[in-house]
């Protein structure tokens, strides 16, 4: 159920928007209307639950350390694993958002002859992992050719590098058989993997299924059933200066394709997908481990209740406590009444 | 809220890079491409809306079929016209200009097909 409906619902999806481009006004309605508000939750989602994010103090430093803590001068400080400056945390976050470090650590258990408990190296997650964000990054960045005009230098680079095969005509992008066989991988991890099996939701499997519609349609619309690409290009540059057109032609697979991206920005912001933003906030990995250098205070104290040491509990309560046979570190100057004597006489031999 | 020394300036960034193509278009759409017609002739090998989206793969059939796989250089089009199954004396020989006609569409799009690292493009004529 958990793999069957999301698989499902991206084929309604996909039904939805083939019949809504047959419907009069069904264009407008998946090719500008929905492209502008898709882009307005997105950019507003996102930028609203990084500003609700940004409301949680993080009082306390909470970084997982996986290495040497700053100690004594002649023990030799892990600065990476267990930063405590600035520039630490940053080596640390930028190997942490460039190259998913905390995924290379990833190990398996195994249990051998004896039975022995061992632990391997296991790294296909983040190679796999790796291949998927880069490739969806190099994709992102190479439709910009669709939405500038004249489209940026720098662009130019990126598809010669990707395309650099020559392979058919349009020729095969590289990324576009990385991104679906990373897909692939990553699905067939969480189905094969009973440990991983066990812990998938629906909401794991939803944007798998999502972005793996998006790279068939696109890698239909290029490779097999052509549409009209200057008809795109004009409906894309259209959007995005804000006098959106659509002429020509353009093929229903188009549609499928943009409504799967528009339904994946509006989704983006409410789902795990945050991990885009959520990796610069994690205070696991953003935080200093300088506690014994450095005074964090609770911004949630009330500045009206001052400390109070135990020394000063004691001496507001000496006499209740000496009463009830507590016993205390200073004792009273003068012996109690006689009658509160007696009971705790009672007690103290107890004690002893 | 907390660290809004550094979170504001991470969604400045964040939002800068999402709407990158309307700051850089700056609301100019540019020309839409005019692909020149050629004046001497009537049908091309196939409809205008496939020869619009799918040409490239038909030249790369071609490609395969005459030059790898010694097939007919000879085409016909639905209406009997025979043409020839060539970049430079099939395709050029109606659309004499590159820059006119080639490159109207591959400009804007911005493909740049490796067609020409082996043929010679006709000269242009002004």
């Amino acid at each position: 159920m958990k793999v069957l409906y999301p698989f499902l619902a991206v084929i309604a999806f996909i039904l939805i928007a083939l019949v809504g481009v047959r419907i009069p006004g069904g264009q407008n309605l998946l090719g500008i209307v929905l492209p502008y508000l898709a882009i307005l939750a997105f950019t507003g989602g996102f930028v609203l639950k990084v500003l609700g994010w940004a409301r949680s103090p993080v009082p306390f430093r909470i970084p997982t350390t996986c290495g040497q803590a700053v100690s004594l001068p002649w023990i030799k400080q892990n600065k990476l694993d267990c930063p405590s400056t600035f520039w630490g945390v940053t080596g640390r976050m930028l190997l942490e958002v460039l190259l998913f470090r905390s995924l290379f650590r990833n190990t398996k258990a195994s249990i051998h002859k004896g039975p022995q408990l061992a632990y391997g190296s296991s790294k296909w997650l983040w190679l796999v992992g790796l291949t998927f964000h880069y490739s969806f990054l190099v994709i992102v960045i190479r439709h910009m050719r669709l939405f500038t005009n004249p489209m940026p230098a720098f662009l130019h680079a990126l598809e010669f590098g990707d395309g650099i095969l020559q392979v058919g005509a349009p020729q095969i992008y590289i990324t576009d058989l990385l991104l679906v066989g990373a897909l692939l991988f990553l699905f067939a991890r969480r189905l094969v993997l009973s440990e991983v099996r066990i812990i998938s939701l629906a909401n794991d499997y939803f944007p798998l299924f999502l972005i793996l519609g998006i790279g068939i349609t696109g890698i239909l619309m290029r490779y097999f059933i052509r549409v009209d690409v200057v008809s795109i290009k004009q409906l894309a540059v259209g959007l995005v200066t804000f006098s959106p057109v659509i002429v020509g032609d353009i093929g229903p697979l188009f549609f499928v394709h943009l409504f799967l991206v528009c339904l994946l920005l509006i989704y983006f912001p409410f789902s795990k997908l945050m991990h885009l933003g959520g990796v610069f906030l994690s205070p696991t990995r953003n935080l200093a481990n300088n506690s014994r250098m450095k005074r964090h205070i609770n911004p949630w104290n009330d500045p009206n209740i001052k400390p109070h040491s135990y020394a000063a509990y004691e001496d507001e309560f000496r006499e209740f406590m000496v009463e009830a046979g507590i016993p205390v570190e200073k004792e009273l100057a003068q012996p109690v009444a006689e009658e509160a004597a007696a009971p705790a006489a009672e007690v103290a031999p107890a004690e002893g | 809220m907390y660290d809004l020394g550094k979170i504001i300036p991470g969604l400045i960034v964040f939002v800068g890079l999402v709407s990158f193509p309307i700051w850089y278009n700056g609301g100019n759409a540019g020309d839409i491409p005019k692909p020149e017609k050629p004046v001497n002739a009537k049908e091309c090998v196939a409809a205008t809306q496939y020869m619009r989206t799918t040409h490239m793969q038909m030249l790369n059939i071609w490609r395969d079929d005459v030059v790898r796989e010694d097939g007919a250089r000879k085409g016909a089009t639905v209406s009997g016209t025979e043409y020839q199954r060539s970049l430079q004396n099939g395709c050029m020989k109606c659309h004499t200009s590159k820059k006119k006609f080639c490159d109207a569409c591959h400009v804007y799009t911005a493909v740049t097909p490796y067609c020409w690292d082996c043929h010679i493009a006709p000269q242009e004529t002004n």
